[in-house]
């Protein structure tokens, strides 16, 4: 019995630390710029660039490039990296055509200093076209390149 | 219980890449639980913030299609050694975590 008492007694005291530390935390959050809901979900396209950019014009450019596998053996962690040599990036997105979800992530530049690269670890359902832009001075460029997912490993 | 961590490398090309990698289920909401047949609820990381000295350069908008723990990283052209980077993540569940690192 005593010892029912001591672990509820335990856990107020640690939800009570949690929401502490959630108060601390907030004042930056205040300024961080609102996670862009109309771009995530099952969309199409042209519709998450509308979203996320604010515009779909794209114009397909050299100065932005994307390295990643060719042929990933493992869907569920296929790394990528997107490299630009624009000045003024003020925003980076990548789109997995053919996933339930298309656009998968997105950077957003606050200020200079920071954009030239933004890596991540993503999701493919399939084989897919994976498609990166990059918003430079108000202008959108792209690069494309194929993924190929192979369920069973085999490299195949 | 979640931990994040940070890893910074000097860059060929002048600054600093920061490696952020966090602990995080990354549940898309899709998958059942193998037992009981119910859907396992979607349980990702929205956004994740970088700043340096204090200031905020860059954030970061995760959705379910990225990999569990995910693993990101990106440049900072402005970067010095002394600076701090600090990074914080939330969570659609309202969980938080951070990290902080001096460049060296």
């Amino acid at each position: 019995m005593k010892r029912r008492i001591f672990l509820k007694g335990s856990v107020a005291a640690s939800t009570l630390a949690v929401a502490a530390g959630a108060g601390l935390l907030s004042p930056t959050r205040v300024l961080a710029a609102a996670w862009p809901e109309s771009a995530f979900g099952p969309r199409p396209e042209a519709e998450a660039l509308e979203a996320f950019f604010g515009s779909s014009d794209v114009v397909e450019s050299d100065e932005v490039s994307l390295k990643a596998p060719l042929q990933a053996e493992n869907g569920a962690v296929v790394p990528i990296k997107v490299m630009t040599s624009l000045a003024n990036v003020e925003s980076i997105g990548v789109i997995v055509v053919k996933n339930p979800a298309p656009f998968t992530t997105g950077l957003e530049v606050m200020g200079g200093g920071a954009g030239a690269m933004y890596s991540a670890r993503i999701k493919m359902g399939q084989t897919s076209p994976v498609n990166c832009y990059v918003k430079a001075g108000g202008k959108i460029y792209m690069t494309s390149q194929e993924i190929k997912v192979t369920v069973g490993g085999c490299g195949g | 219980m979640a931990s994040t961590k940070m890893k910074i490398k000097k860059s060929a090309e002048g600054g600093h890449d920061v490696m952020v990698l966090a602990k995080h289920p990354m549940e898309t909401g899709l998958r059942k639980d193998k037992k009981t047949g119910e859907k396992i609820p979607a349980h990702f990381i929205k956004t994740m913030e970088f700043a340096l000295n204090g200031t905020a350069v860059a954030q970061a908008d995760l959705g379910t299609g990225v990999s569990t723990n995910p693993l990101i990283s990106i440049h900072l052209a402005n970067s010095k050694s002394g600076d701090t980077v600090t990074v914080s993540w939330v969570d659609n569940m309202g969980e938080s975590d951070s990290a902080e690192k001096t460049v060296s």
